[in-house]
């Protein structure tokens, strides 16, 4: 185990390294002027070049890389350039409670509607049951996530009144409940078919056989012997898709106006505000590494065979 | 005494791919049905000039209600106007000629990068194989949408921005399928033979390992479109995919939201365009697994 841990925590350093540079470079070296646009259109040459010098971005890339690189081992991520005096992270921070209630109610609903959905249609496949999951999970898998919540707001917020329309205010749970469902759903319809095609490859194994043989109750030799066995890869998968949205779901934080991580990214984009936005992808990327990191220490603690 | 000629064991000759595919759409009406979607929706896209009544970009006067909300289908307008008193038809056809070409050109750069990275690293690994596949847990680590927000924010939206970003983040599953199989596929005696000869690395990844990737390559673009469609529809909807006047049914349904209790046609037009069109290039391209490549796995 020690030595699991000691490849594969250097091994997530490096990709969060990469993913820093990559990041910095993609979101600097890349043509656009964040001065140009703060000082607006009818600004004189001095005034940006003012603006630019005040921002740092008179320097050499490197210099600035390298300052980033320090300032990012203190926990700074830089200032915002839009919101005047806030730094990057605090702002990040203060958002980022409500993206991961988001997140663990959308992972919830994943699992919740996703796998029962699954096991359904494995245990007559071919009946009606599994043609018709079968087109659901692939419409669910086709519908754009932004127009699904749009959709769901025009019925189920406008016209039945059952919902608030937008924001985020005291019972918050009410306004929590239309945006996880949404953000759950394609990913619902992804556990629906991942679980029925490893549900039927476990029917086919020799211990369901046995376990038939035994004269055990289709019921149990189900939900008993193949779903244990189909259930842990689908847990780490749900571990990954919780660390892909705690770094907030713009598209769906956008459409119900939350105001997590996401929403604050997606204001920066307006405002150029580079340190934002590159704070806000490294974030994200953060989560999904350490996700990924945890999820593979899991299965090495289930799973000897994983921990060569 | 003659011989049996020789043109008798023809039948018994397995069927040309062609055919093959076709006798197999015969026994899949959703992959028939998808197909015929596609080709539909690429009939008018091409021909979106002759079928739309109106100019996509035209706004009416006529368009707009006395109080200026959009109008309804019918009056002269098919599928009703938008907020600015366009025709929603003529933008839904011209739309599907963007999210089309955007969504096939971007998966078209995507599959390329894929397929050079993936060859590449499988077929010489050593240090070119670690520094590739680092590359590729690197930009796997972003988040997707995240990272195409922001390049594209820094890089200025347009058409061409939007294609190159796609293909930007979206080339790496196809890389690591890639990978895989050519690691197998270099130790077959073919191979070793093609080195034995002394063919240089990059005729035998060109001649000698490419044509056995070709089928994982085509399943794998065509469902890869359908991702592309619906980023580039999402990066359109946050209103940093295709810039404002031209018609993306993404960024159709963004100018819909606001208005979306007095108009709901403007959210579901574009909406059932979208998913419509998702749909058929999920459905093609699970046909062309269990046709090409039954043993490829699942991708998101």
């Amino acid at each position: 185990m020690t030595r699991f841990l000691l490849r594969r925590i250097p091994q997530a350093v490096i990709v969060l390294f990469g993913v820093v540079t990559l990041a910095f470079v993609l979101t600097h070296v890349v043509p656009g002027d964040p001065a140009r646009l703060i000082a607006g259109p009818n600004a004189s040459v001095d005034t940006v070049a003012s603006i630019h010098h005040q921002l740092g971005l008179d320097r050499s890339i490197g210099y600035q890389y390298w300052r980033y690189l320090v300032g990012l081992f203190h926990g700074d991520l830089g200032t915002s350039y839009a919101l005047q005096d806030t730094p990057v992270a605090s702002a990040i921070l203060r958002a980022l409670p409500i993206s991961a209630a988001l997140a663990v109610l959308g992972v919830l609903w994943e699992a919740l509607l996703g796998i029962p959905v699954g096991i359904l249609a494995a245990y007559r496949p071919g009946k009606l049951a599994d043609r018709v999951t079968t087109l659901a999970t692939l419409v669910g898998l086709s519908a754009p996530p932004f127009w699904v919540g749009l959709l769901l707001l025009y019925v189920l917020a406008f016209k039945f009144n059952l919902f608030p329309l937008s924001g985020y205010a005291a019972p918050y749970i009410n306004y929590l409940i239309l945006p996880s469902f949404t953000l759950g759903l394609g990913g619902a319809a992804w556990y629906a078919r991942l679980t029925r095609t490893n549900m039927l490859e476990a029917l086919r194994s020799p211990y369901v056989q046995m376990a038939r043989a035994k004269g055990m109750p289709e019921r149990v030799v189900l939900l008993r012997h193949c779903l244990r066995n189909v259930l842990s890869p689908l847990l780490t998968m749900l571990g990954m898709d919780l660390g892909y949205f705690l770094g907030g779901v713009v598209v769906i934080e956008s459409v119900f106006g939350l105001p997590g991580a996401g929403k604050l990214t997606f204001d920066a984009i307006g405002t150029l505000d580079v340190p934002m936005i590159t704070g806000a992808v490294l974030f994200a990327a953060f989560f999904i590494v350490v996700m990924n990191l945890l999820v593979d220490l899991a299965y090495a603690l289930v799973d000897p065979r994983v921990r060569r | 005494m003659t011989a049996p000629p020789i043109a008798e064991a023809v039948p018994l000759a397995a069927p040309t791919g062609l055919r093959r595919a076709l006798g197999s759409l015969r026994h899949d009406l959703p992959a028939l049905i998808s197909i015929l979607v596609l080709v539909l929706l690429a009939l008018a896209a091409i021909f979106a000039p002759l079928l739309a009544s109106h100019p996509p970009l035209q706004t009416y006067q006529e368009g707009l209600a006395a109080n200026g909300a959009p109008i309804g289908p019918g009056h002269g307008f098919p599928l009703g106007t938008d907020p600015n008193g366009r025709d929603v038809l003529a933008r839904l056809l011209y739309g599907a000629r963007v999210s089309l070409t955007i969504g096939i050109l971007a998966n078209g750069l995507a599959t390329v990068f894929g397929v050079l990275v993936g060859l590449t690293a499988g077929y010489l690994g050593g240090w070119v194989e670690t520094i590739l596949m680092r590359l590729t847990d690197v930009v796997m680590s972003f988040p997707i949408l995240l990272f195409c927000i922001a390049l594209i924010s820094v890089t200025g939206p347009s058409e061409r921005n939007v294609v190159i970003v796609i293909a930007l983040i979206y080339w790496t599953t196809l890389a690591r399928i890639i990978r895989s199989q050519v690691l197998s596929l270099r130790e077959r005696e073919f191979v070793v033979a093609a080195r034995t000869m002394g063919l240089s690395h990059w005729r035998i990844m060109r001649k000698h390992l490419f044509p056995h990737l070709v089928p994982t390559i085509i399943v794998y673009a065509t469902l890869g479109v359908a991702s592309s469609i619906l980023i580039e529809a999402s990066l359109s909807f946050l209103g940093v995919g295709v810039p404002v006047p031209t018609p993306s049914w993404g960024q159709m349904i963004e100018q819909g939201k606001e208005y979306f209790q007095i108009a709901p046609w403007l959210l579901f037009a574009p909406g059932v365009c979208l998913i419509v069109t998702v749909l058929a290039f999920n459905l093609a391209g699970d046909w062309l697994r269990d046709l090409l490549d039954p043993t490829a796995p699942e991708r998101r």
